[in-house]
């Protein structure tokens, strides 16, 4: 039986499930409910001077019926008084004592910090994430990603914070920027003991084409929001694996960012994340989504012969290379199984218009399409639109060559097979 | 355990469902909405968490969803084949408010189901040994489920079943193209790998083994006898050769040869589902005219439409507001003395005809039981049936009953559920909690 529990930055939780800081965290009532689901651990919405939200607050992007694969958001933090937060916070702790409470703050001064971080840790939480993320409303204020984006301003808030901490603080960091390792390395300076990311992506969901307004519409107007969902996983994927192979950076991450199903973890995980946050699956679904996440992981585990999640921690960081370092030898062809094709020629119509126009007719009139292998480039294009599972596989082919890289090439090493496709 | 034999008449059919491919069944797992509070659940008599085993297909999780499944309905294998869906979950599916085609939740079932017999899965293991014992009579689906579920609590387990092969009217009634006879056989064996369930078959209660002796055996029992044989016609001619009951000449064709060569027309009488049932298993054996013979409405047929639909358009005929009032022929039966009824079920003067058959099939109904419980003590009954409570308990201390026998006659379903709320009962009883 795997062991499911996790420990990230040394805040531990009976599995690596946690809610993020979001609206699923955002009562005691909810969270407590979301524990009683099966989640790990939660994130509780951002605390700090209590805002007040519009009205109209969410927008979706929908791809070809399938409903809200991107979600975006012009929300802030916590609009409920802080005695209320705090007092919730001690009753989910006490009721809970295995399962991971983290308070998630977002304030301005030294002092604000210093007098935020004493009342969650009196109320009993059991880690500080450090909201430097949020990319809307906030940030004029100050606040947010405006700090996210300055690792200097970052470090600085990292260091009080960790020196008026005495549990676990994670810096939770904005995609809005162009790189993320300098941020990541700047909250380790400051002392963190771990990040979190990411938060959401700057986003302007949709345009209302009648009205003509900017989508979510708050009246005749709109801002632009936090883009976040299934759609933004390979996004925040990048950035959790940048800083998990960056020799520099070596604290915990807690992964968030596209998460619906126990797969999208297993990724996290594997690319050095040691717990994972999920928001806006939670948002659609509901909390009981967790019930497959465990199941999902721990199956996995099984079958990959992993005792602990620690085991399963970074796993795939060292397949992230760099393109100069890729085997130019290695060769795959796109192979058509004839006995499930359906006849659709997506994947014709695809390499024809899209890709090296080696996908033809069947010259025996048949509807199941014709690699001409000699020309496939191996780029898989037909069998991402191919609508059958595994019709379309990619081959390996035994060229003879040996493998050999561009650097390799480039340095006069290492002898490249013929191009193909480049006519 | 007895064998099912391999030599039998209902191999000639093929699933009226096929089952899906993984492919498919990707497809339609994607399309189910993950409904809360969702009403597909509130039509399961054994209340399968439909959406959660519908997310973990997707999600690549098939273990997960059949263990979802397994754990509401340990026969959720057979269920997913034989279950009316489309009076159950199917029919409530919130795709029907919108006018789109309803999720297709047997099939998804017999997916996830079907993928953890052929993988081996078990999900269960039987409860540290308790000392009790339990009896139960009849090895049909609502003991199979109760002895499941009184394992999972430590408890012994005998069955006892008066046929040879096991299963209930899962194995020998169910028509043929929803499930074949080994395929029940299998389940059995499946939940029978919980250990601790002795079977003991050939061995008729009340005949072979008293009832007192089995009182004095066990410390609960349950009741999951069914119902009697079918119902006969007494009117003139009934003892003619070519008369069967149906639930008799199902039962003999799924797990036997029969002959029907010489048959060419055929009568059922009734309307209700074995009646259905049987008309399109004829069909299917190859009687060139069946006929189905009710003495009301075809609105008013108790049979379920869907079913009724399929047969006509596999060609059986109806013959509607007919009552039978003799058979005709010398040694075997040539045909069927009719009277019209009228629209409140009175014959009609003057409207005698005979509809000719050279095979005819009684589906008028199941006799109750009662006189062969009455051996048993303190055991009541209402309209034939046992009397039970909400926990499935009879009037009698220490004797529960669940499936056919108590409900009257239901479906398999029913019989999971009654059962495994009977053996939580006899659990609670035995000092469990
Ligand atoms: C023709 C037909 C088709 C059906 N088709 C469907 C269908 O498609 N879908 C569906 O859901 N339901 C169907 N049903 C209904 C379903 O089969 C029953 O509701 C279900 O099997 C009831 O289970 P049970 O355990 O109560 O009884 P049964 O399945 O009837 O099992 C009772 C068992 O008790 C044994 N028994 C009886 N008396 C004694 C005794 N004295 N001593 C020892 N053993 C005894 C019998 O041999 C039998 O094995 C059908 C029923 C019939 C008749
Ligand atoms: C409506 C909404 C409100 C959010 N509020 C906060 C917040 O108060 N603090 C915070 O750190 N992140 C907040 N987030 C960001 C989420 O915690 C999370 O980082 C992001 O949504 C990506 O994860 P996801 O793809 O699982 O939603 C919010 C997101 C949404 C959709
Ligand atoms: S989800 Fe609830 S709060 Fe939001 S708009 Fe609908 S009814 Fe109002
Ligand atoms: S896309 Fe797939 S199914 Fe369609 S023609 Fe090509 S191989 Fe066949
Ligand atoms: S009602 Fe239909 S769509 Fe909703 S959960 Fe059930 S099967 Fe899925």
């Amino acid at each position: 039986m795997p062991d499911l529990s996790s420990n990230c930055a040394g805040i531990r939780s009976p599995n690596p499930f946690w809610l993020a800081s979001a609206p699923p965290a955002n009562s005691g009532a909810q969270i407590q409910r979301a524990f009683d689901h099966g989640w790990g651990g939660a994130v509780w919405k951002t605390l700090g001077t209590p805002i007040q939200n519009v009205s109209s607050r969410f927008g979706a992007v929908d791809v070809g019926g399938t409903r809200a694969v991107g979600f975006n958001n012009i929300e802030l933090i916590t609009d409920r008084p802080l005695e209320v937060n705090f007092r919730e916070i001690y009753e989910t702790k006490k009721k809970y004592p295995a399962h991971a409470v983290v308070v998630s703050l977002m304030v301005e001064t030294r002092e604000e910090w210093k007098d935020f971080i004493k009342r969650a840790i009196d109320s009993g939480a059991d880690g500080l994430e450090l909201n430097f993320g949020c990319p809307h409303g906030m940030c004029e204020r100050g606040m947010g990603s405006a700090v996210g984006q300055e690792p200097k301003v970052n470090e600085e808030i990292t260091s009080w914070a960790v020196e008026y901490s005495t549990v676990p603080v994670l810096v939770k960091l904005t995609p809005n920027v162009g790189d993320i390792v300098p941020h990541g390395l700047a909250a380790q300076r400051g002392g963190a003991h771990g990040v979190a990311l990411i938060n959401t992506i700057k986003s302007i969901i949709g345009v209302d084409i009648d009205k003509m307004v900017l989508e979510p519409r708050v009246g005749g107007l709109s801002t632009n929001g936090g883009y976040c969902g299934a759609a933004v996983k390979p996004i925040a994927l990048h950035m959790v694996a940048q800083l998990a192979r960056s020799a520099e950076f070596d604290i915990p991450i807690s992964g968030i960012g596209g998460v619906a199903n126990w797969r999208d973890a297993v990724e996290f995980i594997l690319l050095g994340s040691s717990s994972v946050q999920v928001c806006t699956e939670v948002m659609l679904k509901g909390y009981r989504i967790v019930e497959d996440m465990i199941e999902g992981l721990e199956e996995y585990m099984r079958s990959h012969d992993f005792a602990t999640i620690d085991q399963m921690v970074g796993k795939a960081v060292p397949s992230y290379s760099e393109w100069g370092d890729l085997d130019m030898n290695y060769e795959t062809v796109a192979k058509i199984d004839a006995s499930s094709c359906i006849g659709c020629q997506l994947c014709m119509v695809a390499c024809h218009d899209g890709a090296h126009q080696c996908i033809h007719q069947d010259e025996g009139g048949s509807r199941v399409p014709v690699v001409d292998e000699s020309e496939c480039v191996g780029c898989n294009l037909c069998q991402i639109v191919c609508p059958v599972p595994d019709c379309i596989t990619m081959a390996e082919v035994d060229n003879g060559f040996a493998p050999a890289t561009w650097n390799q090439h480039m340095a006069g090493q290492g002898k490249l097979r013929p191009k193909k496709g480049a006519h | 355990m007895s064998k099912i034999a391999n030599e039998r008449a209902e191999n000639v059919f093929t699933d009226f469902k096929a089952p899906y491919t993984p492919a498919q069944a990707l497809v339609e797992a994607n399309r189910c909405l993950f409904c809360a509070d969702a009403p597909c659940i509130q039509a399961c008599p054994t209340g399968i968490d439909i959406p959660q085993f519908i997310r973990k297909i997707a999600t690549g999780n098939v273990k997960g969803s059949a263990r979802t499944i397994f754990d509401s309905n340990i026969l959720g294998m057979s269920c997913a084949r034989v279950c009316p869906v489309e009076v159950l979950c199917v029919g409530k599916c919130v795709y029907n408010e919108m006018g789109v085609p309803p999720i297709q939740i047997g099939k998804l079932q017999r997916h996830s189901t079907d993928v953890a017999f052929d993988e081996g899965w078990r999900f269960f293991e039987a409860g540290a040994d308790s000392g009790r014992s339990v009896g139960l009579i009849g090895a049909g689906p609502a003991s199979l489920a109760a002895a499941h579920e009184l394992r999972r609590h430590g408890h012994a387990c005998t069955i006892y079943d008066k046929r040879s092969v096991t299963g209930g009217l899962n194995t020998t009634g169910v028509a043929p193209y929803k499930m074949k006879a080994d395929r029940s056989a299998d389940e059995v064996q499946w939940v029978l790998e919980i250990g601790g369930i002795d079977v003991q078959t050939g061995v008729e209660v009340g005949a072979d083994l008293s009832w007192d002796e089995l009182v004095s055996r066990h410390d609960a029992l349950l009741l999951g006898v069914g119902l009697g044989p079918d119902t006969e016609l007494p009117v003139d001619g009934a003892q003619l050769s070519g008369i069967y009951g149906a639930v008799d000449f199902i039962e003999r064709f799924k797990l036997g040869a029969v002959d029907l060569s010489d048959v060419r027309r055929a009568v059922v009488v009734g309307g209700g589902n074995t009646a259905v049932d049987a008309v399109r298993e004829l069909v299917g054996l190859g009687v060139a005219e069946v006929t189905m013979l009710y003495r009301g409405v075809e609105a008013k047929m108790s049979g379920y439409a869907h079913e009724w639909a399929a047969g006509k358009l596999e060609g059986v005929r109806a013959h509607w507001q007919a009552q039978p009032v003799a058979f005709e022929g010398q040694a075997a039966v040539e045909g069927v003395r009719c009277l019209r009824l009228d629209d409140q079920k009175q014959p009609i003067e003057g409207s005698e005809h005979v509809v000719p058959a050279d095979l005819v099939l009684l589906a008028i109904g199941q006799s109750k039981l009662e006189q062969l419980l009455t051996g048993l003590s303190g055991v009541t009954f209402e309209r034939g049936r046992v009397v039970v409570d909400e926990h499935q308990a009879t009037a009698q201390a220490g004797v529960w009953a669940a499936g056919d026998c108590a409900n009257g006659g239901k479906e398999v379903v029913n019989a999971v559920a009654e059962g495994k709320r009977a053996a939580l009962a006899i659990h609670a009883h035995l000092g469990g909690s």
